[in-house]
């Protein structure tokens, strides 16, 4: 050993510091057994990815079928008091009690008017774009009004003024109107007896203000009984309440579907879990013989582990970061498919995959190697 | 000496064959589990979405326009058509009949209460006994209108008490268990109904009394009907006359609201039955939303399972090198020794597969009764295919592992050098 070192593999020994013996072994081990390694940070890769999955929906899901229930229609009405009527700002002090992207508010006015034969029927007037957006779903409309004196007949109605096409008279405490009918409208319920026209109309021609406001208000229940406290302060002489027969069923699925969620992604994450437990611990118990061989050299036990405790956690961090990535594309995919809206990624969750990938990691690890612990090198290094 | 070769390796890596197994068992499990509810799910929101009440009306056919606005009609009460109350118990003779959740006729007549001002008393069932034959059933709005919330009691079908609207019942300052006067008769109030609707303004009574006010005894205004239905598709829209026998057959069997409002009519004479679109249509978006959203979870727990049962094989394979080279120094070929993996392979899946087929329905039956308050139950049809699945995935899962095993060299394997 005196003469002077100068083979390559010397150089690079003395020049090569200290401490990157045990990365070096680290990346050695990873690369020179790459078959096994891709199996393990595979397994890893995908449990992270189905558990993001499943976390994004779960705490998404509440959200999208919000949005899907809202097409129930308005879920707050206000109204005016037993022979009082709204202030004429009554609309404007919705939308501003709702704030920007809160929901949609509606004005409506009603009349009873006569036709020429002198039936009744009752005129609604409205704003056609808002109701568009209100009652999206289940106003099914064969043509919507664009100009004015024109009107959206009622199914039902439609048999005594005429359908599409046959202009009628109404006329309402003496003042006439003529109005041209182009499309019939089906709901099936109240909607359908009555003719709907445009609230420029319906004022110019019965001098009547609007007496509802319907309002679709987003959010979860305790906002919704928020913003009604809110418009009822802001309004004092209407009357403000809560759709109950929408508000109430949409608890229930909600509540339901959240439960039956959860127990879907804790039983499958446990199941990945289980996946990466039985890959890792295969991985570990597989490399018994490096680490018999250094023990044999002389390393401490607590090196030994401290050695795979690092390798497993490596392992873990890298295929929950992949896995989390992977698994927030399935969670937008699943959301444009199903829901056709876009998820947001949930950022939140990648502390809790990483995590739960690393600890999941520690105890595959572990587990084989304080049952190895036990063992004399020399009886593994003979291969027994 | 196949057999033997068999039975002992599962004799003596009792561990190792327990952990594959285990893995195998809880993948199977959540698979099941996850099926039998996915299966199941629609028609338990369904039943959850009837909280939204009755998603189809049925009206008398020559029936005039309703003059109402906020819930108050306006039209004189002897105004109009009805249907007969006779005709109701019908509706359970139907072919959709166990769909039927329940069923509110409704009369709405306008009465004085002394003061010069009408109100409207709404004439209804709340929990009514029904006979169709051999049939008896309970309905009313109980079951149709489950967001009414009464304070007191509700009142008996058969008695003359009265529930007060609560915006009315404030309004004249009444408590339950006082007495109205209506239409010249002081009746009890029973209770205060709270519906967030135009029934806070109205009185609702038993269908009889509302019929006595009026006069006409058996008449009905309109009938709401809250049915379990399928989402509707591009087949549902079809006018049934113009299907060819089979198509209407196939239309008129399935449970979709329009062939439920078709059967109503043939079911009551001189009425018009239709879906409440507000109700109907928002349903079904809510329930292939739901049930898209379980598809894809059951794909992913079946994604999850298969991936626990093939690493946890191939584990098990890997492990058994030696023997592997044993075998072969003593003459085996690589297909005896693939033939003998894979018939543990299929013998552990079936062990474990029906196992975790057990505990998959106990636990698809303890998600029913803990989230849906009902039974989940898991067909026994699942069995043989979940067995199926289970062997191919553990096939699959070690033949990767096997054919490495298979081509050890047996000097190596034998040294341990691989």
């Amino acid at each position: 050993m005196n003469a002077p070192d100068n083979s390559p593999v010397a150089r690079r020994r003395t020049s090569a510091p200290h401490t990157s013996m045990f990365l070096r072994m680290l990346v050695r081990a990873a690369v020179l057994r790459r078959g096994r390694a891709a199996a393990a940070l595979l397994a890893m890769v995908v449990a992270a990815a189905v558990a993001t999955a499943m976390l994004n929906l779960y705490v998404d899901v509440q959200a999208k079928l919000r949005h899907e229930f809202r097409k129930y229609g308005a879920n707050v009405v206000v109204v005016a008091r037993d022979g009082q009527s709204l202030p004429a700002n009554a609309l404007a002090t919705v939308e501003a009690a709702l704030g920007s992207g809160g929901g949609i508010a509606v004005p409506f006015a009603y009349a009873v008017a006569r036709t020429s034969d002198g039936r009744s029927v009752v005129v609604a007037g409205t704003d056609f774009a808002q109701v568009q957006k209100l009652d999206s779903t289940w106003w099914s409309v064969t043509g919507w009004p664009k100009s004015a004196h024109e009107a959206l007949v009622g199914a039902r109605a439609a048999g005594v003024v005429g359908g599409a096409g046959n202009a009628f008279d109404l006329s309402f405490q003496g003042r006439a109107i003529r109005l041209n009918p182009v499309g019939t409208l089906r709901t099936g319920a109240a909607e359908d007896s009555r003719i709907y026209v445009s609230l420029a109309d319906f004022t110019a021609w019965t001098q009547v203000p609007y007496s509802t406001v319907e309002i679709s208000a987003a959010g979860s229940p305790q906002e919704i009984s928020a913003i009604i406290q809110r418009l009822g302060q802001a309004l004092p002489a209407a009357e403000v309440r809560a759709v109950r027969q929408v508000t109430e069923g949409q608890a229930n699925v909600l509540g339901k579907m959240r439960a039956t969620l959860l127990v879907a992604a804790i039983l499958i994450i446990l199941t990945a879990a289980v996946c990466v437990l039985s890959t890792l611990t295969g991985w570990v118990s597989d490399r018994r013989r490096d680490f018999a061989l250094m023990k044999a050299l002389g390393a401490s036990g607590r090196m030994l582990q401290s050695f795979f405790a690092a390798e497993a956690a490596a392992l873990g961090a890298i295929g929950s970061t992949v896995g989390f990535m992977i698994g927030v594309g399935a969670a937008i995919w699943i959301g444009r498919a199903n829901f056709h809206a876009p998820v947001s990624p949930r950022l939140s969750v990648l502390p809790l995959v990483l995590l739960g990938g690393i600890v999941i990691a520690l105890i595959a690890a572990i587990v084989p190697i304080s049952l190895l612990r036990r063992v004399q090198p020399a009886t593994i290094l003979r291969g027994e | 000496m196949f057999l033997r070769l068999l039975y002992e390796s599962f004799r003596r890596q009792k561990r190792r064959k327990l952990l594959a197994g285990v893995a195998i068992m809880l993948g199977v499990g959540v698979a099941t589990a996850m099926i039998a509810v996915a299966t199941d799910i629609g028609d338990k929101i369904s039943r959850e979405l009837r909280t939204y009440g009755a998603n189809l009306i049925v009206t008398p056919q020559e029936d005039t326009l309703d003059v109402e606005i906020g819930g108050v009609n306006l039209k004189p009460p002897s105004d109009g058509a009805y249907l007969n109350e006779a005709d109701l118990p019908r509706i359970k003779g139907m072919f959709w009949r166990n769909n039927i959740v329940g069923f509110a006729p409704m009369l709405p007549v306008s009465v004085n209460l002394g003061d010069g001002k009408n109100m409207t008393l709404l004439g209804t069932y709340f929990s009514h006994h029904v006979v169709f034959g051999q049939q008896d059933f309970v309905t009313g709005v109980r079951s149709t209108h489950p967001w009414w919330k009464v304070q007191g009691a509700w009142p008996d079908d058969n008695s003359r008490d009265v529930l007060l609207g609560a915006h009315l019942a404030a309004k004249l300052d009444r408590t339950p268990g006082q007495e109205i006067e209506i239409a010249g008769e002081p009746r009890r109030i029973a209770g205060i109904l709270s519906t967030g609707g135009p029934e806070d303004d109205q009185i609702v009574a038993p269908l009889a009394l509302a019929q006595q006010i009026l006069g006409k005894p058996g008449a009905v205004r309109r009938i709401y009907v809250s049915a379990v239905t399928k989402p509707e598709d591009a087949f549902a829209r079809r006018d049934p006359k113009s299907l060819s026998p089979e198509m209407y057959d196939r239309w008129y069997c399935s449970p979709y609201a329009q062939s439920i409002a078709f059967q109503l009519q043939e079911a009551i004479p001189h009425s018009h039955a239709e879906q409440i679109r507000q109700v109907a249509q928002n349903e079904g978006t809510v329930l292939s939303r739901i049930q898209g959203l379980m598809l894809l979870i059951t794909l992913a727990a079946l994604l999850a399972s298969a991936l626990a049962v093939s690493a946890s094989m191939a584990t098990a394979v890997i492990e058994r090198r030696g023997e592997v080279g044993l075998m072969k120094a003593l003459g085996a070929g690589n297909l005896a020794v693939a033939v003998l993996f894979f018939a543990e392979a299929a013998l552990l899946a079936l062990l474990a597969g029906a196992a975790g087929f057990a505990g998959g329905a106990l636990l698809a039956r303890e998600i029913g009764r803990s989230i849906f308050a009902s039974q989940i139950t898991v067909q026994p049809v699942l069995l043989p295919v979940i067995l199926t699945i289970a062997v191919l995935v553990t096939f699959i899962g070690s033949a990767a592992a096997i054919r490495r095993a298979v081509k050890f060299d047996p000097v190596y394997a034998l040294r341990g050098d691989v």
